[in-house]
């Protein structure tokens, strides 16, 4: 008898509380009259919430100075964060409830190019908007996603041209995590160096598992390939957690920045806070944007994160500079089409030009990337970089890569009446390799 | 006497004058270093080196500190260090106070790679004479790497009046390195091939491989050729030696993460997918301890992992024991429900970290005594992972110990061996599950101590390392402590002699290929405890 009353107890619990959650879901469908949403899907939990929490709290703050200078188009903006937990197919069910059940006007999110691979066919489906902030390999073009990262000539071939001309690199490691933008930014390096006249014999490739901890006998190795006789870098595109034992291992054979560089491409200010910089001094990263970057737009943006955050310690980082572009980007194509439907939005991102936080102005380009300025910095001793090279002008990202066979006849531009992602010049089609 | 004094006084003020007068020289040079950019401090700086005198080795000194800053308001090159609110300036040359700046003042003068080499290779020749006989060492080796033709007259002079016989040798080494790259007549050059092959390391391969590719004569690249083989030779043999050593290295790190879970999952029998997790939380009482210490106590920041051991093993152990209470006792004899459990609970632990401290890393940093590394011949070792080394042995020595000698290690095997004859004989046999699975969560806790000099501090610390663990103790054997141990080692080893030909990746598959095809063949792993226990 106990149990069965404990029984019905549980039911009507259970009811009672399912009474609330539709309380509380029919009461955000009424405030969703006079507020715009906007989704937030970075993980928050798992391998990749090291990297995904912040670019979350960034867009937090730039949706509530938003809010404070009146909101977008005399509405408010309304953030709703989901966590898809660093769980790929999550990505995918995240990205569908926040554009069927939410009904977001855009989406800012995902980090690795598996998450955006897993939530590109929900968006072209749905005919969603993504806008997605951080480097990646390139060789995709959607008309839905918007890439405020660099691709890669916006990265690797201009860190690659530096350490060639001003350290006169001859021999290059090429050392990364074992996944798809380190391969593809490695196929598209290793075409280019070889395109400059660097041999075979002087290209030494290396794939490592994700938050691989072991480096000794392969920096063991790099130092072996190093002490030839010419002058070697190492390009990293190692990825994540396995940077910090990189760095460390680096540091304890006494690999010096001066001896053999090495460049990384995902190692920001955020990752170099968990690291003890001092015996890495002088090591490179190639980025659009450094938190030490002397303009006033970037302290101001600095001193609202510290504030916004409450936390004087906290690091700007690059991508988090892509979400802000991205997101003022957003705001002025909605204002400009007067409304936030996907199609009239698309056509009026094309075009618009924001200031960055480096001094200029990037603007979206018909093939939804964005112009940068590229950044090379050296590591210092408090664990920020240095400048030690800037492009002249801005660099437009160039999607389909022009050093792969497969893509180098392939150009993508939104605008009608073309509006291909993959348009190939040669034989005057839409539709040639990748997607 | 008082003639004596006045004519010391006057050769004082004639050294004194000249060095000023040379002071005066360079202070023009030093005056441009501000100007121009990385370009200009370059040019400057070649000027400094050509200059030769020993009276720029402050300046340069300060620059590769970044200690040299230009004056805003006169363009004034001085010496800047922190004082207070602002910096205290000093003459570079003369080091004369020149007065005070707020940080906005004066800029720093950047510095890069290129210019980092310039400033090795300028203050090595500059410093050759020096009379502390480590500074000169350290500048042979600083013109051995830059084998810098200007330098080869300082040298001479200086290898003529070395009288330390080792580093005598690096400045003769040096000379061979800059003879060989800038050419000299053959005979020298037979001389700077012999001598290069007695270092016989990388660095001398390089120039030795440079010679037998391009040589002057044929002769010299025979020599050469012969001298590169012979250094080929020597760097092989330590080559296997130095896997050997990664091999011992990974080895021990393995066994350190699961000789916890041999104790849990070995003699217990409980499959602890939190294991790792324990692990995890050691790394962040490390983590905790050394941030007290730094706050509270600065002086002892260097024996903060030392500190951290107990406190590790305690809280890690603490923890443990109140997961054996509240879950794992409930599930003894159901294997799947406690995989479940303790999975669902590793994930919690994770989850609750990760808001706790967020989701970042953490920095660890490494004592004095555990950074940097020595040449053991030709092998490089590094302090940290020495003593982690030592660390797993002396911690699989005390678990022995504590299991064999002891009378809490005679409970746990009679109660593992034979519960209902351990309890009739009055052991508290509830207790003792507790207390076994704190040993080995504590224990998980220690090895987290170390993996915090190694690994990231983040909640993700723990996943990394749960495989392995399982895989070294199923190799060894479950439930045999030796086994644990031969297994580690084992499969340590294994990688490393792999990841040279295979690559990280494929090394790791074929090694868990490796396992899977020996469990088929020996199931209960290397060492299998035979009798009846194991049957019941």
């Amino acid at each position: 008898m106990r149990h069965r009353m404990t029984g019905r107890v549980a039911t009507f619990g259970i009811s009672a509380l399912a009474g609330l959650a539709m309380g509380a879901i029919a009461g955000s469908a009424q405030a969703a009259d006079d507020t715009i949403k906007v989704g937030i899907l970075h993980s928050l939990s798992g391998t990749m919430a090291i990297s995904e929490t912040t670019l979350k709290d960034v867009m937090l703050m730039l949706i509530d100075e938003q809010n404070k200078k009146g909101g977008v188009l005399g509405k408010k903006l309304e953030a709703v964060v989901v966590d898809p937990a660093s769980n790929w197919p999550l990505f995918a069910e995240k990205a569908r409830e926040l554009l069927t059940k939410d009904k977001v006007a855009a989406v800012f999110g995902c980090w690795t190019s598996v998450s955006r691979k897993s939530v590109l066919p929900v968006f072209e489906e749905l005919n969603g908007l993504l806008f997605y902030p951080v480097q990646y390999e390139g060789e995709e073009s959607s008309r839905n996603v918007f890439y405020t990262g660099a691709a890669p000539n916006q990265q690797a071939i201009p860190a690659v041209d530096y350490l060639m001309s001003k350290e006169k690199v001859q021999r290059w490691v090429l050392a990364g995590t074992d996944y798809v933008y380190p391969r593809t930014t490695n196929k598209i390096l290793e075409a280019y160096l070889k395109g400059k006249g660097v041999k075979d014999e002087d290209i030494k490739i290396n794939y490592t598992p994700f938050g691989h901890s072991d480096w000794q006998s392969i920096v063991a190795d790099i130092k072996k390939f190093g002490s030839a006789g010419k002058k070697t870098a190492v390009v990293s595109t190692i990825n994540g957690d396995a940077n910090v034992p990189f760095y460390k291992e680096l540091g304890n054979q006494g690999i010096k920045a001066q001896d053999i560089p090495v460049v990384a491409f995902s190692v920001g200010e955020e990752e170099l806070a968990g690291i003890d910089t001092k015996p890495l001094l002088g090591h490179l990263a190639a980025w659009n944007y450094f938190q030490s970057v002397d303009t006033p737009i970037n302290a101001e943006f600095i001193k609202n994160w510290k504030a916004f955050t409450k936390n004087d310690k906290r690091v700007t980082n690059d991508p988090m500079e892509a979400h802000y572009i991205g997101f003022n980007m957003w705001v002025k194509a909605v204002e400009a089409a007067g409304t936030v439907a996907p199609d009239a939005v698309i056509d009026s991102m094309i075009g618009v030009s924001v200031p960055n936080l480096t001094g200029g102005y990037s603007a979206m380009l018909p093939n939804h990337h964005i112009t940068k300025p590229v950044l090379i910095g050296e590591v210092q001793e408090n664990g920020q970089f240095e400048t030690v090279s800037k492009t002249p002008g801005l660099v437009p990202g160039d999607e389909w890569s022009d050093f792969l066979p497969d893509s180098k006849d392939l150009i993508s531009d939104w605008r009608k009446p073309l509006s291909c992602g993959n348009f190939n010049v040669k034989t005057g089609k839409c539709g040639g390799k990748g997607s | 006497m008082r003639r004596a004094f006045r004519w010391l006084l006057a050769a004082c003020v004639a050294i004194a004058t000249t060095s000023a007068a040379l002071a005066a020289d360079l202070r023009p040079l030093v005056q441009t270093m501000g100007s121009g950019g990385y370009a200009g401090t370059e040019k400057a700086l070649n000027q400094l080196s050509e200059a030769g005198d020993p009276a720029a080795v402050p300046v340069i000194e300060a620059l590769q500190a970044g200690d040299l800053y230009v004056r805003k308001a006169d363009g004034l090159v001085v010496i800047a260090r922190k004082a207070g609110a602002g910096f205290a300036l000093t003459d570079p040359l003369s080091g004369a106070v020149v007065g005070e700046a707020a940080s906005g003042a004066i800029d720093k003068i950047k510095i890069n790679n290129a210019l980092r080499r310039s400033i090795s290779a300028t203050l090595g020749a500059l410093t050759l004479m020096s009379p502390d006989p480590a500074t000169r060492r350290s500048a042979a080796e600083a013109v051995f790497k830059s084998r810098d033709a200007n330098a080869l007259d300082t040298l001479n002079t200086a290898i003529a009046k070395e009288k330390d016989e080792r580093i005598r040798r690096v400045m003769e080494q040096a000379r061979a390195a800059v003879i060989l790259t800038a050419g000299a007549s053959e005979g020298d050059t037979q001389t700077a091939i012999a001598t290069l092959t007695a270092r016989g390391d990388r660095d001398a391969l390089a120039l030795l491989s440079m010679i037998a590719a391009s040589g002057a004569t044929d002769a010299l690249k025979t020599a050469a050729a012969g001298a590169v083989a012979a250094v080929e030779q020597k760097l092989m043999f330590w080559g296997a030696l130095q896997n050997l050593w990664y091999g011992l290295s990974l080895g021990s790190v393995l066994l350190l993460a699961a000789i916890g879970l041999a104790v849990t999952f070995g003699v217990m029998g409980v499959i602890n997918m939190a294991h790792g997790e324990m692990v995890m939380i050691g790394a962040y009482t490390t983590f905790l301890v050394q941030q007290g210490l730094r706050t509270y106590a600065p002086g002892l920041t260097d024996l903060s992992i030392l500190l951290a051991l107990p406190a590790a093993f305690l809280v890690s152990g603490g923890v443990g024991v109140i997961i054996e209470r509240s879950v794992i006792r409930w599930l003894y004899g159901r294997p799947l429900e406690t995989l479940l459990a303790t999975w669902g609970l590793s994930l919690a632990l994770q989850q609750a970290v990760r808001s706790l401290f967020g989701p970042t890393n953490r920095e660890v940093s490494a004592p004095s005594w555990m950074s940097g590394a020595f040449e053991l011949g030709g092998l490089t070792i590094t302090y940290g992972r020495l003593w982690i080394v030592v660390f797993a042995f002396a911690v699989f020595a005390a678990l022995l110990v504590a299991l064999k000698r002891t009378w809490f290690g005679l409970s746990i095997r009679a109660v593992t061996q034979n519960r209902p004859m351990a309890n009739a004989m009055g052991i508290r046999t509830a207790r003792v599950d507790a207390l076994t699975f704190g040993l080995g969560s504590g224990i998980a806790g220690l090895a987290g101590v170390a993996l915090s000099q190694i690994d990231n501090v983040s909640p993700n610390l723990g996943q990394s390392y749960i495989i392995d663990s399982f895989m070294v103790v199923v190799f060894g054997g479950v439930g045999n402590l030796w086994g644990t141990l031969v297994g580690a080692l084992a499969l340590g080893s294994l990688n490393k002699f792999l990841e040279p030909y295979a690559g990280a990746v494929l090394g790791k598959i074929l090694v868990l290929i490796f396992i899977i095809l020996f469990i088929q063949r020996r199931p209960r792993g290397l060492f299998a405890l035979k009798g009846r226990a194991v049957e019941a």
